[in-house]
């Protein structure tokens, strides 16, 4: 086995030129793997090194999060201010050591359908960008999680950084789970409302196979909401916005839940997320 | 990194030698440098039996490549007490409150609570209970630790006063 801990992304381009290389990010899932014995890493690129990819900025209506961003990171309060979906979503994960490990592109370079922040990078029209020896290239997130555990990183590329608009509105994120702490989602959703696009994004996770955006309910509710104040005043609306949504679920049994459960289970969260974001007060 | 290398653990170097890259800091704290406080459990992040402090972040020791700690602080359980058979406040309330049944979470929980007191020196039970979400217990019910754990954040604060 070889390490390389590369210091700038280039490096980390240059070493992963290899074609046994294999990206470690936080851990969390790469070393899972390894002491189980279903990976046997012969070169590990670790990215613990890299300054630049720890880092985040805001950008005008944008912020732009390096790949190695943590869960807890995502929680401090002044990036949870300007991302608060992707708070919730970071809150839920694992444990605080778990939170102090897992990156956004881990979890990105994972791509499992639980993947916590992936609805609500969906639902924020996120941009992944990638680099690789070709260059640096923007994937929009519908684009790059291709399907379970499978994402569009070309041999050679890794995650650096992911853009996602700040919003005006209120946002949330809703997982159902066995208990509070380590819990791999069953069923999540996040929801965001943009007030000045006077839109509604809804996306879900751990009901198919890619976080799934459910438009037709997004534009449903948005055509139900007074925008000048903004408010829901029809209250039968959000159960019908949540049986919209339901319909967008593709989900499977296995050994965590049953797809019923998941359909059902989805659909009460977003009927309780739809009507906290337009409770009185919630978008003053 | 190429074998032997060099960890830094509660202060002191250690040179691994003979390793396999791939092993995880857990493994290489217990079996290659004798310091076996922190525990082996589920070796996927689980239990918080192996919780270590890595440049003063909460880690799992089981998902930590090993070599990729290379030129960082660790600290176990063992680094915490200023010196061998010398409790701090946090191991001191845990005798006192009778917070150890068979004592297999025990480092872990420890290194959690010096973690969160480090940080909240006067954490809500809330904030504890968020704080060791990710140590198991199967004895004890969680009573007595979340017990031992305000003990010493009392005790904590007495020694900061006097």
């Amino acid at each position: 086995v070889t390490v390389w801990l590369p210091t700038s992304i280039d490096e980390a381009v240059s070493a992963l030129a290899d074609p046994d290389a294999q990206v470690l990010a936080g851990g969390t899932d790469f070393l899972v793997e390894v002491n189980a014995g279903h990976r046997r890493p012969e070169v590990v690129v670790g990215l613990g090194r890299i300054r630049e990819l720890q880092e985040w900025q805001r950008l005008g209506g944008w912020v732009r999060l390096g790949a190695a961003v943590t869960y807890t990171q995502m929680l401090q309060p002044d990036l949870a201010g300007l991302l608060p979906a992707l708070a919730h979503a970071a809150r839920t994960v694992g444990s605080p050591p778990i939170r102090n490990a897992g990156t956004i592109g881990g979890n990105l370079g994972t791509a499992s359908p639980a993947g916590d922040t992936l609805p609500v990078l969906a639902a924020l029209d996120a941009v992944v960008e990638v680099a690789g020896p070709e260059g640096v290239r923007d994937v929009v997130v519908e684009d790059f999680v291709t399907g379970p555990k499978r994402n569009a990183l070309s041999p050679g590329e890794l995650v650096t950084a992911v853009r996602l608009p700040v919003l005006r509105g209120p946002q949330e994120y809703r997982k159902v789970g066995v208990r509070n702490a380590m819990v791999i989602a069953v069923a999540s959703l996040a929801l965001a409302v943009d007030i000045e696009g006077r839109t509604v994004r809804c996306a879900l996770g751990s009901v198919g196979p890619v976080p799934l955006r459910a438009r037709a309910a997004e534009s449903w509710l948005a055509e139900r909401v007074d925008w000048e104040r903004p408010a829901v005043t029809d209250a039968a609306a959000f159960g019908q916005f949540a049986a919209l949504v339901a319909q967008v679920a593709r989900p499977i049994d296995d050994h965590r839940s049953t797809a019923d459960y998941r359909r059902h289970a989805v659909r009460v969260l977003a009927e309780r997320a739809a009507a906290r974001a337009f409770e009185p007060g919630a978008t003053a | 990194v190429t074998p032997p290398y060099v960890l830094t653990v509660n202060g002191a170097e250690h040179h691994v030698t003979d390793a396999w890259l791939g092993e995880n800091l857990l493994y290489v704290l217990r079996e290659r440098l004798g310091l076996p406080g922190s525990k082996s459990g589920c070796e996927q992040g689980e239990c918080g039996s192996c919780s270590v402090i890595v440049d003063g972040t909460l880690k799992c020791a089981c998902l930590v490549l090993a070599a990729s700690a290379v030129g960082s602080e660790i600290t176990t359980v063992e680094g915490l007490q200023p010196s061998r058979g010398e409790f701090t406040e946090v191991q001191e309330a845990f005798i006192v409150e009778g917070a150890v049944q068979c004592g297999f979470c025990t480092p872990g929980l420890i290194v959690a609570i010096h973690d969160v007191l480090s940080r909240n020196p006067a954490p809500t039970d809330l904030e504890l209970r968020e704080a060791i979400s990710g140590n198991l217990c199967r004895c004890t019910g969680y009573g007595r630790i979340l017990a031992a754990a305000q003990a010493a954040a009392g005790a904590m604060a007495r020694d900061r006063e006097g």
